[in-house]
């Protein structure tokens, strides 16, 4: 096995692969540079482009407000994580329901079909209103009143509605006969689905349902319209004081630079469980 | 001259080496059948042949052009081999027709009307001409295989690679679909099997070739190779086949 040397032909196929492979860097490489260029001196170039740089792109501006957009932003963060959490119970569990069957179930299925397609169709602002300005206005004892928990009340009730979607497409997209074997094990129902169709169906939506929590992440900021301070909002009260739009540039650099991690890391996780379908080769 | 030769291909996943050193020739017209143990390289040659996988080394060559150079189209020396797999491979989406017409129509640009007329001419010679517009689910194994086949032959390649076609069927399905290798072999179709099948090796191929850890320890006419093996470890894979099968 290591007595193996390739060939001079091997030798000269591998020589060119490589070559190959440096070409289409170096392609890359200027195409980009190249683009890169023409955007920077197209934009440049512009007649109100030192007005829009100024009110936009003031790096000494931008770092004045990147304290407290920051501390805005941690707002958003922890809205996030929280919310998603409880998303992924409500949108599992309300998925689950909806595959759920027999005659007994079909309560719990009809509940959440109409859940889902109505929290679906409602504009997440609305739900955040209703919750936010409604709920606490109905001076109910033993509730609790800050803007805060019930703005993420309306992302949850709102997001489980899409999250259980994709879920669901995903609990149907594991084949039958994979149900068959397991229940041939003498596997329950509820075993088959925990044990064999749940992993199955949770890899292969692990992208989607990503793109759900970036998403998430954003529309945490809107509960700003409660009385949060978060990170849009903070950079709006930051804006408020010269005019200057630059603070909402650096709240925009913030949430960019959280989600790219995020998604990283989801791609690096699931090519190395090798999540991501079989087959192989140069196909 | 060879349509296909193949000279020290060699093809390795990690420390495994699958093909090591691989020589063989099919002549045009030539059936040539590959038997062997699991995992002695059989399928992995088909798939070298196919460029579904590259070789390490050594040279494959199609009508005399290497086809294991980087420089050569891929997809343009696919098209050319017809390629049949043990479980078919049938697009579930598409109906049987449209299994058969999706190359010639998206590939090799031929009209609708004239690759759904040569479509239901292969159906037909396959004998599924009513099954044109049924989906592969609801065909039997034997006439999912036969679709296959028809699927891969009506882009007319020079060269059919059949890798273990009749392996996933019932065995009262394996006689329509050998019958139908058969009547291929008979039209002078150039073919390179993967077979367990030795009756079907015996009585139509034009060499066996007796594969060991990746390499041709035994080629010759069927009556050698199979009625008097010349190598010890032929003889003992062919008394393991014959103590399991029966044939």
């Amino acid at each position: 096995m290591s007595t193996w040397q390739p060939s001079a032909l091997q030798r000269e196929r591998i020589a060119y692969r490589r070559r190959r492979a440096r070409r289409s860097t170096v392609i890359a490489v200027v195409s980009s540079v190249i683009l890169l260029a023409l955007v920077v001196v197209g934009i440049g170039s512009t007649p109100g482009w030192p007005r829009v740089r100024a009110t936009f792109f003031d790096v000494h501006r931008g770092w004045e407000a990147l304290p407290v957009v920051a501390e805005g932003l941690w707002l958003n963060v922890r809205v996030m994580l929280v919310c998603a959490v409880l998303i992924v119970v409500f949108g599992l569990t309300l998925a689950i329901m909806r595959t759920l069957r027999g005659p007994i179930f079909f309560p719990l299925r009809v509940f959440a079909a109409a859940y889902t397609d109505v929290f679906r169709g409602l504009p997440l602002l609305l739900v955040i209103f209703l919750l936010g300005f409604g709920v606490p206005a109905l001076q109910l004892r033993g509730l609790p009143n800050q803007a805060v928990i019930w703005g993420g009340a309306a992302l949850v009730l709102t997001y489980s509605s899409y999250v259980a979607e994709v879920f669901r497409a995903g609990i149907e997209s594991v084949h039958p006969s994979q149900r068959a074997a397991a229940r041939s094990l003498g596997l329950t129902y509820r075993q088959t689905l925990r044990f064999v169709v749940l992993p199955q169906a949770v890899r292969r939506v692990l992208p989607p349902l990503l793109n759900d929590f970036v998403s998430l992440q954003k529309d945490s900021g809107l509960i700003a319209v409660l009385g949060v301070i978060d990170a849009i909002r903070a950079a709006q009260l930051e804006t408020a004081e010269d005019f200057n739009f630059t603070p909402y540039v650096v709240a925009g650099l913030l949430f960019v630079a959280l989600t790219i991690p995020l998604t990283r890391l989801t791609d690096y996780v699931a090519r190395r469980q090798g999540w991501y379908g079989g087959g192989g080769g140069p196909v | 001259m060879s349509l296909l030769s193949l000279r020290g291909v060699r093809k390795a996943y990690g420390e495994n080496v699958v093909l090591d050193g691989m020589d063989l020739e099919v002549a045009a017209g030539e059936c040539v059948v590959l038997i062997g143990a699991s995992g002695s390289g059989k399928s992995t040659l088909l798939r070298c042949v196919n460029l579904l996988e590259t070789v390490d080394d050594g040279v494959i060559e199609l009508a005399g052009a290497d086809i294991t150079d980087p420089r050569v189209d891929a997809d343009k020396v696919r098209s050319g081999i017809g390629i049949v797999f043990q479980a078919y491979n049938l697009f579930p989406h598409l109906t049987v027709l449209d299994n058969i017409t999706l190359a010639p129509i998206r590939v090799h640009r031929v009209p609708r009307d004239t690759a759904r007329a040569r479509a239901l001419e292969m159906l037909e010679r396959v004998g599924l001409a009513d099954k044109a517009s049924a989906k592969p689910d609801e065909l039997s194994g034997g006439q999912q295989q036969r679709a296959a086949i028809a699927r891969a032959m009506v882009n007319s390649p020079q060269l059919m690679l059949l890798d273990e076609v009749t392996s996933a069927l019932d065995p009262e399905l394996v006689g329509e679909v050998l019958d139908l290798l058969r009547e291929l072999k008979s039209e002078g179709m150039t073919m390179l099997v993967c077979t367990h099948e030795m009756a079907f090796a015996r009585e139509v191929a034009d060499q066996v070739c007796f594969l060991h850890h990746g390499r041709p320890l035994e080629i010759g006419p069927p009556a050698q190779v199979l009625d008097a093996p010349r190598e010890a470890r032929t003889q003992e894979f062919l008394r393991r086949v014959s103590g399991t099968t029966g044939r």
